[in-house]
């Protein structure tokens, strides 16, 4: 499928130090790389220390991250991005591995049930968005309706403020649990029978083959499904944006979505800061729990 | 730059235009010398933007055959506005397209941005109150595309017969008929807040009667002397939030959609929907046999006396500063083509008008809806004023989340409107307003 | 023993069938139902059967709408999924690949730019002006370029991940063979990280196929439609036809779907060796 990028300069050259791992493998990513992704940031990092209209720029010094954080709705902003990204990364966790454990198991029709977990990771943000907005409609809506039959009454979903964010998640967990699923399967898939044969021996089953050899050994799995869905769950807005848009009001409003906010209303600026901003905070939550994740394995 | 030769308009159309156009029109069809060009134009994919711009540019095309217009279609709303910003601020803007005026096309920076229009004839034919809103101290930037409309009620004719009502002139007959109206199980005021925009009406549908007490509050607002925090503005917030605590609001109110509301005012759901008349178009396309049963009214004042029409214009095409030479030329006869009689009669014969024309070339069809008809009586009497977004370039982007706060009782009135007091000034920073 | 498993399986599964049938199939069909209605059906919402199919009416009319607006959308957007995702695979391969085996003072600079580009959002009006220097804005080719810079970090992420899996004899066996770096990356690496690539080709296909924003600023104009931008029209109309946009989720969801179940099998296979080194 590869059309090789011949370079018969560099094959030619033959330096004195000869490596079968060149660096200039770098270049074709890093091309892409620097030219459409670090230039343009670069240029917008300045633009967060001025007011720009898209053509007229004033440096403002660190105006924009005052008024950022003077944002009345950053506090909830704030709150809401924590409580989402978390809950969101926890259940993934949780039931990925659950789903997991189910699916690598003896079980019948496991090839259908290991694909319809991941049907709708398939499905766009915006398709999610309409369904669910559909189907969490607090009146005519499936969900309520089937509810109702059973005698219970759904709560207003996306547009009651107490439940808006949580729905949200709720929508993002069944929308991203596939992906932690199939991360986990690989993960268990990766454990070698020896340790439980030999855990058989011993005389332990169960909950203490759990404890002790499958969740210690999915670790690495663990790090990545919690770092992946941790980086998205912070940095999400697509879907708050397709289904609540911050609402009702400003209930469901994440960091993300008030910077977006900011840039839909023309102050280009403003948002760069907040983008800063939302970068530093991602960095700052990512980086020692990546640390962390990494070193326990490491004394393991 | 210098003003071209006039095309004649197609003779079965040259009977209606005013002797103005007609006097001016030239020889036949082709152009002088017969090059083709091509330009671009770009509509908003919502409603009926693109079927509008496939009519308008086969219609004009009958006249000029020389010139190529090619349709561009993107999103409308927020995220259109941004396009547009972001494509003029690179460049890359089609040499025609549509978009707001009043405040939301200072945020553009006309005078860098756009062509300057004021030499062209059917600027002298503009209806007085739309010229400032396509316009800076510099030049004027647009033609008028659509009919104007009102920010105010939109109610249910068959029901008021019913109940025996009367179209209310002060805010506590309008109450009192809400009492009326809820006490005979009907829901009394529809609210739509899952198209968040619709939230606002009580707020910026207001706008004519605080106006009407303080002829000076935009200019005020706009030298940061004025606040929603206090009196008269506020009284705005405190009218949806009575509204909302007199549980005269349809069960679904946090979740229906503005289709929604405009059912349930056609078809008697509900009796009070405070919108945009523009509304009028959608009912008489999805629900053409209900378009008699709607009838208009403004937003009533606390007192009779200050009652207003609150007047939105219509929005406008134009020409951006990239577009030059033979395709500006051909780009500003395209904008002339929109603002003859012919170019209106497409306008309105897609979007049903829901109010007068912002030009004097053009005439409303007689079979306009009634609610249309209510709001001309309202126009006819000088009882009417502009929008905010019209006189003053302050627009605050978060006030359709804090006006369903405050209709949701998430919030009080008080607390809505020092919020959006605040939320104006980033606007009016970025905006490089004296005073902020 | 064998005979309690069995039972457990079954029991076990049925449950799971049952859960899986309301919580993942019950939103697809309900999709599948809204398409086949007519308007004034599909606005009502029900979960039941169209009362008079109107599925292929539908199918028609979406594909036609706009002298085929949906019809241009998907070429583009295949076009555009087909071409950044083989770009992206090869570039990236070819990092992660030099960035397990060779330790160097380059790999903490490279790392953080990887995990740099996963976490910073592009900045949109800049990236246009680089592109308009290089005549590439409004251009497939751009859009081409733009996704598959934008899902470089990711793929980087794994394949550095999966390379780990490969001994290192291989390519020093094949180096004393005489073979050059390129000959060993593409005759004996490539082909060894073939389910990785499978995973990486599925997600990142999925990624381009159903981005919204990308196109929206990156390649406007409405030759270049692409399919995200569609529904966010039908989305937009004030008309009643929520029978039309369903039809348009169902239609646009169908080609991530078809190339999943094609590729189903070897995911597994490239999740086993790969993504969970970290």
């Amino acid at each position: 499928m590869a059309q090789a990028v011949i370079d018969p300069g560099v094959t030619k050259k033959r330096r004195s130090v000869r490596s079968i791992y060149p660096t200039w493998f770098y270049l074709p990513a890093g091309l892409l790389y620097v030219v459409l992704f670090a230039i343009p940031t670069f240029a917008s990092f300045y633009f967060a220390f001025t007011r720009w209209s898209l053509q007229d720029v004033e440096f403002t010094g660190m105006q924009n991250f005052i008024t950022f954080f003077s944002e009345p709705q950053l506090r909830t902003g704030f709150i809401n991005t924590f409580i989402y990204g978390f809950v969101t990364s926890g259940f993934k966790v949780v039931l990925g591995l659950a789903l997991a454990l189910l699916l690598t198991s003896q079980l019948i029709a496991r090839g259908y049930l290991r694909s319809v977990v991941f049907f709708p990771v398939l499905v766009s943000a915006i398709g999610v968005g309409i369904t669910f907005k559909v189907l969490m409609d607090p009146f005519d809506g499936l969900i309520n309706s089937s509810l109702a039959t059973l005698g219970i009454t759904g709560p207003a979903w996306l547009t009651d403020p107490q439940w808006a964010l949580f729905s949200v998640a709720l929508i993002d967990v069944w929308k991203g649990v596939g992906i932690a699923t199939l991360i986990y399967i690989a993960g268990l898939a990766a454990i070698p029978t020896e340790y439980y044969e030999a855990a058989k021996v011993d005389g332990a089953g169960g909950w203490k083959n759990f404890r002790h050899i499958t969740l210690p050994l999915v670790r690495p799995a663990t790090a990545t499904v919690v770092l992946l869905s941790l980086i998205g769950g912070l940095r999400s807005f697509d879907l708050i944006w397709a289904t609540t848009r911050g609402g009702p009001g400003f209930t469901s409003d994440v960091i993300a979505s008030v910077i977006y906010k900011q840039y839909q209303a023309g102050f280009y600026g403003l948002s760069t800061a907040g983008n800063v901003v939302l970068f530093i905070v991602v960095t700052a939550i990512v980086i020692p729990v990546s640390y962390l994740l990494n070193r326990r394995e490491v004394e393991r | 730059m210098a003003v071209h030769k006039r095309r004649v308009l197609a003779a079965g159309f040259a009977a209606t235009a005013l002797a103005a156009v007609a006097a001016c029109s030239g020889g036949g069809g082709g152009s002088g010398d017969g090059e083709n060009v091509e330009i671009t134009l770009l509509v908003q994919t919502g409603g009926t933007g693109p079927a509008w711009g496939e009519a308008l540019i086969a219609a004009f095309n009958e006249e000029h055959p020389e010139i190529t217009v090619t349709m561009n279609s993107q999103p409308g709303g927020t995220e259109g506005d941004n396009l547009v910003k972001t494509k003029l601020a690179t460049g890359e803007m089609e040499d025609v397209f549509t978009y707001n005026t009043g405040s939301l096309l200072q945020a553009i920076n006309p005078d860098q941005n756009l062509v300057d229009l004021s030499d062209q004839e059917w600027t002298d034919s503009l209806i007085e109150p739309f010229i400032p809103v396509v316009s800076t101290e510099n030049g004027l930037y647009g033609a008028p595309n659509g009919t104007s409309q009102a920010g105010g009620i939109l109610y249910n004719i068959p029901m008021y017969e019913e109940l025996g009502l009367e179209v209310p002139t002060t805010w506590a007959d309008f109450m009192a008929n809400n009492d009326a109206i809820k006490a005979a199980g009907h829901t009394a005021i529809i609210q739509t807040y899952g198209d968040t925009w619709t939230s606002q009406l009580f707020v910026l549908g207001d706008f004519g009667n605080v106006a009407a007490q303080d002829p000076d509050w935009a200019e005020g607002y706009t030298a940061n002397e004025r606040r929603y925090a206090e009196q008269p503005a506020l009284q705005s917030f405190l009218n949806q939030q009575e509204a909302y605590e007199g549980g005269y609001f349809n069960e679904d109110f946090a979740s229906a959609l503005f289709d929604d509301g405009l059912r349930m005012v056609a078809t008697g759901e509900g009796a009070h929907y405070p919108i945009l008349s523009g509304g009028v178009s959608t009912i008489s396309q999805n629900y053409p046999d209900n378009i008699g049963d709607v009838g208009f009214f403004p937003l009533p004042a606390q007192e009779e006396d200050d009652t207003r029409a609150t007047i939105w214009l219509p929005n406008a095409v134009y020409i951006p500063s990239t577009t030059e030479g033979e395709e500006l030329e051909a780009a500003k006869l395209l904008v002339e083509f929109v603002n003859s009689p012919e170019g209106c009669r497409l306008q309105v014969e897609l979007n049903v008008p829901a109010g007068p024309f912002a030009t004097s070339l053009c005439e409303l069809p007689a079979d306009v809806p009634q609610a249309t008809q209510d709001l001309q009586v309202w126009v006819d009497n000088e009882l009417a004023n502009p929008a905010l977004e019209f006189v003053s370039p302050i627009k605050g982007p978060n006030l359709e989340n804090i006006t369903v706060q405050v209709g949701s009782g998430i919030s009080t009135a008080e607390e809505g409107a020092a919020l959006y007091d605040e939320d104006v000034i980033k606007q009016a920073q970025q905006l490089g307003l004296d005073g902020w | 023993m064998r005979r309690r498993a069995k039972i457990r399986s079954v029991v076990v599964g049925t449950i799971a069938i049952l859960l899986s049938v309301i919580v993942f199939i019950v939103p697809f069909a309900f999709i599948f139902l809204m398409a086949g209605k007519t308007p004034a059906e599909a606005s009502l919402f029900g979960f039941s059967l169209p009362t008079e199919w109107a599925l292929w009416e539908n199918i028609t009319e979406v594909l036609t709408i706009r002298n085929g607006l949906v019809v241009r959308a998907f070429i583009n957007s295949t076009v555009i999924t087909v071409l950044s995702v083989t770009l992206m695979v090869i570039f990236a391969a070819m990092v992660g690949y030099v960035l397990q085996r060779r330790r160097s003072r380059w790999n903490p600079t490279v790392n953080f730019l990887v995990l740099a580009g996963l976490i910073v959002p592009p900045a949109v009006v800049p990236t246009i002006w680089v592109m308009q220097a290089l005549g590439i804005f409004k251009t497939i080719p751009g859009m081409i370029f733009i996704q598959a810079t934008f899902g470089l970090s990711f793929c980087v992420l794994l394949f550095r991940a999966f390379v780990s899996t490969i001994p290192k004899e291989l390519d020093e066996a094949a180096t004393i063979d005489g073979a050059g770096p390129l000959r060993v990356f593409f005759g004996v690496v490539a082909p060894l990280l073939r389910p990785a690539m499978v995973t990486v080709v599925v997600v990142q296909a999925v990624n381009v196929f159903n981005d919204f924003t990308g196109p929206l600023y990156f390649l406007p104009g409405d030759e270049n439609a692409t399919v995200q931008l569609t529904l966010y029209n039908f989305q937009s109309q004030t008309l009643n036809q929520w029978n039309l946009l369903f039809t348009d989720i169902l239609l646009i969801t169908i080609p991530p779907l078809v190339m999943y179940i094609f590729f189903n099998r070897q995911i597994v296979a490239g999740m086993t060796s790969g993504a969970v080194k970290g």
